[in-house]
């Protein structure tokens, strides 16, 4: 189901067709996530009109299916979401009332980012609601790590070459700024920054939510102090719309820093389009961490 | 006495019987597949063994030069690019065995609705079926849904309910209908049996309910179940800049789930008695047409706002007609920094308004008359902080007419159907995760047909949800 995407191959043809005539109206892309829709932008330019679904500062996860929506996917050329049910509790109802066959499943208008990620924490064994709000096909928050969003940049072909120059050399930019922190334990509140973690080699010990959506019980928050302690954690990584009383505590009582970073594109002032997200992030670990002055 | 006990035994056995044959072959059939993928994974796994040691041996090797990570796509065709391919192909066979049956089976979900209720007097004047109406515990509804693609061109959903009404379990299709995906024209099509798109509150399902029982005004002129019915529906967005949707709707006009129109042939509507009057020519179905529109008044403030209208026969007389119109506006703040939904604060209102032409009656010689009924509901929701939900509901309907029927009006029931009745329902509902609640709601209820003595009740429901449970609309 989620091999080498035939949708995706399919979307990159038809966009590269549209793209052979410039002439032509711009294309409408929507995307669920201000990260996809900021990494389109990157890549269409100027032959491209983007609008993004969700708010950087959202919750991706708990996005309102406003009507609005559904009159812009009524005109959207092409769809992209993020998949792996990052937004499944918000945008299937809006693409069946959005009454456009192009961005239906299967279609050249729709694609699906995480169909060409290699998806974390993928469940491994049985599961089920027990376990909370877990994700049966992975983690969904993979526009964290650089390279992912190069390799979703692959399927809109036009800008590419541009788009891929620019991410690499930043990230050799920030692969030498958070090299020092390689092996550095960490907390997060949510499964949010699996892939960041996983590119930039922090090591995501435990989270704050005991299961996905899950808040966090005292039991937990006390067995947590005891395991940052125990672990040596330096950071509490948290997205800018968390609750801010149990990660305080938690510093308080290890020492750790809580660094609160967007997870999406727009999700603070710094992170406007995709690029500058990562450098808000690093930026604000190495402050956090002492490697560098705020 | 025997013979029906014998019957129901061999029934029973017939059923397990079946059951654990059939449950065996599916057991059997899903077992050798799930074999030959841990086979094919067992392999996959050996080679990427393989493929690692062949890796760290070349790492081990002195390089010249070496790329800042080798995945950033400058050499296609390395080892390590088809060592990760492997890897994933491996995940997704895990994934993939996990469901191996379930590629074309549809999404199903079932939603259970419990509540333990208290009322002050025992004649309460909830009128839904799926209300708490006695003291102790109610099965308010137990609701199965299914979704599915259909083909390129269809999605289908059915549900199926169960609940508990005076002790006896009852089954009903509530809904089942499919919808179209590809019409051209901004065009959509939805046909089968299903919820009157009027208004808000009609089309929402039990557990969608931000209170524990259905308005009154809804309660008076949709009867116990909601509008709905088989039927064909076309709707159209608007080519505007902001969301216009106009809908037409054409149902069958009859059964318990048409109440203020043909409805069934015995029962009463304000004293007057319904006669069987079949369908026999198009005017003989219930037409609605509604109009919706949507405004994003701010990033964090969204407005719609409905105008409905009902028309159709009434059984009352053989050529009567009933029209209700309805409009209704919902408002939702959320700010843009939510964290898993929260805070938020709703507001819903609506007002409906029936004209009923009724009579004469020629079996109590009544004579005609025209039935106003009227009223409104009006509710504000506030998730004060994640997990818990405070609300407050106010809820007024009256009549007017049919003065000459009143004494016919020989039930209770049928007398809390008329008159002026308002209702205040404060509740608070605490939801353990998106799948789970608990609600506690009090009801202050004053009705002129019990003569403006207020009727208290208080009512602990829980909702308990498993599978794959479809997004819900705003």
């Amino acid at each position: 189901m989620r091999d080498k995407p035939l949708t995706a191959t399919l979307a990159a043809i038809a966009l590269s067709l549209l793209w052979a005539f410039p002439s032509q109206a711009k294309l409408n892309v929507v995307a669920s996530t201000p990260d996809l829709g900021s990494i389109a932008r990157e890549v269409g330019g100027d032959r491209i009109e983007v609008t993004s679904l969700a708010k950087g500062t959202e919750d991706p996860h708990f996005v309102d299916a406003k009507p609005s929506f559904i009159r812009v996917l009524n005109q959207a050329d092409v769809l992209i979401e993020g998949g792996a049910d990052l937004e499944v509790g918000w945008l299937p109802p809006l693409v069946l009332n959005a009454r456009n066959p192009q961005i239906q499943l299967g279609r050249p208008g729709r694609i699906i980012a995480g169909e060409v990620i290699k998806l974390l924490e993928v469940p491994t064994g049985p599961i089920d609601r027990s376990l909370g709000d877990v994700h049966p096909f992975g983690n969904p928050h993979f526009t964290l790590d650089p390279v992912n969003g190069r390799l979703i940049a692959r399927l809109l072909k036009a800008n590419l070459k541009q788009f891929e120059d620019t991410i690499d050399a930043r990230l050799a930019v920030w692969q030498k700024q958070m090299a020092p922190l390689r092996g550095t334990k960490v907390v997060s509140y949510h499964k949010s920054y699996s892939y960041l973690a996983e590119r930039f080699g922090l090591r995501v010990v435990n989270t704050i939510e005991p299961k996905p959506g899950i808040p966090p019980s005292a039991s937990h928050v006390r067995d947590l102090v005891a395991q940052m302690k125990a672990e040596g954690v330096a950071l509490i990584l948290m997205e800018p719309n968390r609750e801010r009383k149990t990660p305080a505590f938690l510093a308080q009582e290890t020492g750790a820093k809580v660094v609160v970073v967007p997870s999406m594109v727009g999700g603070s002032k710094e992170a406007g389009d995709y690029p500058s997200l990562f450098d808000s992030i690093v930026k604000a670990i190495l402050e956090a961490i002492g490697l560098r002055r705020p | 006495m025997h013979t029906r006990i014998c019957a129901c035994v061999c029934a029973a056995l017939f059923v397990a019987a079946f059951g654990g044959w059939s449950q065996g072959f599916a057991k059997e059939t899903a077992g050798s597949e799930i074999e030959d993928l841990k086979k094919q994974m067992t392999l996959m796994e050996e080679q990427l063994k393989q493929l690692r040691k062949k890796v760290e041996e070349l790492e081990a090797k002195p390089s010249a030069t070496k790329g800042p990570e080798p995945d950033q796509g400058k050499s296609e065709d390395t080892t390590e690019q088809r060592l990760r391919e492997l890897e994933r192909q491996v995940q997704q066979q895990r994934a993939a065995s996990r469901g191996i049956l379930a590629p074309f089976n549809p999404k199903i979900s079932l939603n259970g609705l419990f509540t333990a209720a208290a009322f002050s007097d025992k004649n309460n004047l909830n009128l839904g079926d799926h209300d708490p109406r006695v003291n102790g515990f109610n099965v308010q509804n137990v609701e199965l849904h299914l979704q599915g693609t259909v083909d390129p061109y269809f999605q289908m959903d059915a549900n199926l309910v169960t609940f508990i009404e005076k002790g006896e379990t009852k089954v009903e299709l509530e809904e089942a209908y499919g919808t179209s995906l590809a019409l051209p024209a901004n065009l959509q099509l939805v046909a089968g049996q299903y919820f009157t798109r009027f208004g808000r509150h009609n089309r929402q399902h039990p557990h969608q309910w931000d209170f524990a029982d259905q308005p009154v005004i809804l309660g008076r002129l949709f009867g116990p179940d909601g509008l709905r019915g088989p039927g064909a529906q076309l709707s159209w967005l608007a080519p505007t800049p902001f969301y216009l949707e106009l809908i037409a709707s054409a149902q069958q006009a009859q059964g318990g789930i048409a109440t203020s129109f043909l409805s069934q042939a015995g029962q009463t509507v304000r004293g007057y008695t319904l006669l069987d009057r079949p369908v026999q020519k198009p005017g003989d179905l219930l037409y609605m047409p509604r109009v919706v529109t949507s405004l994003d008044v701010t990033d964090e403030v969204t407005a719609a706002l409905g105008g409905s209208t009902l028309f159709g026969p009434n059984a009352s007389g053989p050529n009567n007609t009933t029209i209700i119109y309805g409009t209704d506006l919902y408002v939702k703040w959320k700010p843009v920094n939510h964290s898993q939904g929260f805070p938020f604060v709703a507001w819903q209102t609506e007002y409906l308004h029936r004209d009923y032409q009724a009579g004469p009656d020629t079996i109590n010689a009544i004579p005609a008359s025209r039935l106003k009924d009227y009223g409104l509901y009006s509710q504000l929701t506030y998730g004060f902080v994640y997990r818990w939900v405070a609300g407050f509901r106010v809820d007024y309907a009256d009549s007017a007419g049919g003065a000459a029927a009143v004494p016919f009006l020989t039930t209770l029931a049928q007398r809390d159907l008329v008159g002026e009745r308002w209702r205040l329902s404060p509740n608070i509902t605490f939801y353990p995760s998106e799948f789970s609640k608990f609600r506690l709601q009090y009801n202050l209820d004053v009705a002129a047909s019990r003569g403006r003595e207020a009727i208290h009740g208080v009512f602990l429901q829980a909702e308990f949800n498993i599978g794959e449970h479809g997004a819900h609309s705003f």
